[in-house]
């Protein structure tokens, strides 16, 4: 009964934070956020207030974290798909705008020396020159806030000026200083020693437009890039963030510099992800075939060593692949050049690369293989086997008319998955390869061996650019190739289950 | 099988043990490398896969102590190990801890309780998991920084943001304890209603106890799972001090600074434990490979 008189008092505590912080995400534009946080939210504040709910209860916390961690980035990466959102288009449109009409330019003659004197816990800054001497009321320095103070006509007796070495020490405090002295004029840093006048470089028209102070120049906004741009074509920065519809995907359909890297990242990775599954299963079931023959002694010695690789954390492995591969330290070519005398580029050609990527992933993949076929041998009658034996069959035939037959239809749709996960394996190319050697002119570096995931990661994290509306919109496109896969996955669980 | 042999069988068995015997040398062969490189002076190949010299120059390091180099110069670590391991360590655990407690509730109201939309929330949640992560990378970067503007202690370079982000994938979780609970007769629960429990009594005072076993297993599973996570790491964690053993691992290997030595010290000393760790839990691990995909 406690808990439950806890629980009416808080709820209005609860009801009161969730609007607060609501209200915040709002206003910041952010609105797919803060429906996602008022949906959650409420559901939340329902599940544990009303008396009628009671699986939910025990529910929720699993529901609202697939919720906000799954289903939400996905839909947010569709929205971003319709996106120009970039390190040039970072902020929104207030954002934006609000920056490009802080900036200043100096009047030149306008100079004024100024020293720093200390009053209490604070400071004052005295304008030195000819035309008489202004004064500031005390202040704090504080960098991360921009102060706005009044000027006056000195008069007082002040400490003795900071050396120049404090001065130094305080002036990212000082650049957040604007003074105004009583014509309105205003004052800002403009060197160690100086401050000098200066006014808005841009100033907004009634309908927007933004005209720059020194050229005259009109910039229009532009709804459909997200800049503010003049008649001539001139963008100025930096941007901010609109809807451009369906561009990235057009972009990625029907620009043929785009569209040609895009097809060979999109055939390698349809190619690595086939080869793996072929390679690991064929390796798979034959180890597993092997092991499940009982004359052969040490079964389980040699089932435990053979699982070694998957016991084995990946991002550990696939590490210490690159350092043996490597061209000149490595000790793979070390045992080639003894051997044969060659010393292969693996990193450096893009055959070897992938023939590499292949190698270290059957490597990763086919303990996992190994181990489900094992589960699913040992499901086979072994009195299938005793009449193929009265017959006279050889072990190459029990194997082909017997045992592949009954293990690929309960495995297909567990090598379906695989296929999904090794076309989205992120970590074995972005520890390997890095996705290199790269494919010379093109538009959006891409390389040889990058896989679609990568090549996504790459857009949105590694180069300059950033082009986050682009990279969710091959994100997109991925998440449909991977629902389809799904969808053929459930189709061969029901037939196994037939 | 009373099936008789002949006389080839006896070469056929030598043959398998001598395929058997190749392939785990090659198999194993890195793994047994990068041991003895660790133990090896120097960052660079010397012609002998068997050192053969020992030097614990690359041990020392990797625990984070200088190393006098035969030169007289101080060598410094490279980099932090061992607050990498600790990160990581703290995020696996704390990941693994919430994980348990949140697919445990939603696994006993899957088990036992009745409601609408049953089967189609456990059903959807399980398909949503073949969605990985690291297609939603740009939107989870994007949520972490606006979280971050609000809340910072949740926000980018984060180990706190990290933990939610890792929460998302419970449904697995869910779906391995809801198999164990289902194993345990309803009528002990029952009992306890009769004499007066609650729901919440029936489930934490009766059932939770005896499905303890369960409960240490996918601790364990999420706790590798979270420890060997590299992308939603890299994305949200970018300070050298702040990452994880995963995320930090790959900067040893920099095409211009080739700390071969260093990182095979600092690989075994991070990667024995988990896999250790790992074969301990494989029973559990393979059957939860296979539950779902051949019982259906």
């Amino acid at each position: 009964m406690s808990v439950a008189l806890l629980l009416r008092l808080l709820l209005p505590a609860a009801v009161l934070g969730l609007l607060y912080a609501l209200m915040g995400v709002y206003a910041s534009g952010q609105t797919l956020l803060a429906a996602m946080l008022l949906a959650v939210g409420a559901l939340a504040i329902w599940t544990y207030s009303s008396p009628r709910t009671g699986a939910l209860r025990y529910l929720f916390p699993g529901v609202a974290a697939a919720l906000v961690f799954v289903v939400f980035p996905m839909l947010y990466t569709f929205g971003l798909g319709f996106s120009n959102y970039s390190a040039r288009n970072l902020l929104d449109f207030e954002r934006a705008r609000a920056y490009l009409l802080e900036e200043r330019i100096r009047e030149q003659g306008s100079e004024r020396e100024f020293s720093l004197h200390r009053e209490g816990d604070g400071l004052r800054l005295l304008l030195t020159g000819a035309a008489g001497e202004l004064l500031t009321p005390r202040f704090r320095p504080d960098a991360e806030h921009p102060q706005d103070l009044p000027l006056v006509a000195a008069g007082e007796t002040l400490a003795a000026p900071l050396a120049m070495a404090e001065r130094v020490a305080l002036l990212p405090a000082l650049r957040a200083l604007r003074l105004r002295d009583a014509a309105g004029q205003v004052y800002t840093l403009s060197s160690l020693r100086e401050l000098a006048q200066s006014r808005p470089l841009y100033v907004e028209a009634a309908d927007g437009a933004l005209t720059d102070q020194l050229s005259g120049t009109r910039y229009q906004p532009d709804a459909g890039e997200g800049f503010y741009t003049s008649a001539s074509g001139e963008q100025l920065q930096p941007g901010y963030r609109v809807n451009v519809g369906w561009r990235h995907y057009a972009r990625v359909f029907t620009e043929p510099r785009f569209r040609a890297p895009f097809l060979s990242v999109f055939v390698w990775t349809a190619v690595f992800a086939g080869m793996t599954v072929l390679l690991t299963t064929a390796l798979g079931l034959l180890l597993a075939v092997l092991l499940n023959w009982e004359d052969l002694r040490y079964r389980t010695t040699y089932r435990t060593l053979l699982f070694l690789p998957y016991a084995v954390p990946g991002f550990i492995s696939i590490l210490v692949f690159k350092g043996l591969f490597n061209q000149n330290f490595g000790e793979i070519n070390a045992i080639l050049d003894a051997l044969i005398g060659v010393k292969p580029a693996w990193f450096a050609d893009p055959l070897l690369a992938k023939i590499m990527l292949l190698i270290v992933n059957v490597w990763l993949g086919y303990p996992y293989i190994m181990i489900l076929c094992t589960g699913l041998l040992k499901a086979i009658p072994s009195d299938l086997y005793e009449a193929s034996a009265i017959v006279g069959a050889g072990p190459l035939t029990n194997f082909f008319k017997i045992t592949a037959p009954l293990v690929i239809k309960p495995l297909a749709p567990l090598l379906v998955s695989a296929f999904a996960f090794n076309f989205n394996n992120f970590v074995l190319i972005a520890l390997l390869t890095d996705g290199r050697p790269d494919f010379l002119s093109t538009k959006i570096p891409a390389g040889q061996t990058d896989i679609l995931v990568s090549y996504t990661y790459r857009i949105a994290f590694k180069d300059s650019g950033s082009d986050f509306g682009l990279a969710a919109a091959i994100s997109t496109l991925i998440f449909f190739l991977v629902a389809a896969m799904s969808l053929i996955n459930l189709r061969l669980m029901r037939k196994t289950q037939q | 099988m009373a099936i008789v042999r002949g006389k080839q069988a006896r070469w056929r068995v030598f043959a398998a043990h001598a395929v058997l015997w190749i392939f785990l040398a090659l198999t194993l062969f890195p793994l047994l490398a990068i041991v003895s490189i660790s133990l090896r002076p120097g960052n660079f190949a010397t012609g002998h896969i068997i050192p053969t010299e020992i030097s614990l120059e690359h041990w020392k390091l990797a625990l984070g102590l200088p190393y006098q180099a035969s030169d007289g110069s101080l060598v410094q670590p490279p980099f932090p190990v061992l607050t990498w391991l600790w990160n990581s360590i703290k995020v696996a655990t704390l990941s693994a801890f919430l994980i348990v407690a949140i697919s445990t509730t939603a696994a006993y109201a899957f088990a036992r309780l009745k409601f609408r939309f049953q089967t189609p929330i456990l059903n959807s949640m399980l398909l949503l998991q073949m969605f990985p992560p690291v297609l939603a990378l740009v939107a989870i970067y994007a949520i972490f920084e606006t979280i971050g503007s609000y809340v910072p202690a949740f926000g980018l370079e984060t180990h706190a943001g990290l933990v939610m982000a890792y929460l998302g994938g419970v449904a697995t979780h869910i779906w391995t304890i809801k198999g164990y609970f289902e194993t345990i007769p309803v009528e002990i629960e029952e009992c306890a209603k009769v004499d007066g429990a609650t729901h919440w009594q029936a489930f934490s005072r009766v059932l939770l106890p005896m499905a303890v076993p369960i409960l240490m297993v996918v601790f364990v599973l999420a706790f590798i799972g979270t420890i060997i996570e590299y992308p939603v790491a890299s994305v949200l964690l970018r300070e050298e001090g702040n990452l994880t053993l995963a995320v930090g691992s790959k900067y040893f290997l920099h095409d211009q600074r080739f700390l071969w030595g260093d990182f095979a010290a600092a690989a075994v000393l991070s990667g024995l434990p988990i896999t250790l760790v790992f074969l301990l839990a494989q029973r559990w691990i393979v059957s939860g490979l296979t539950a779902g995909g051949v019982k259906g």
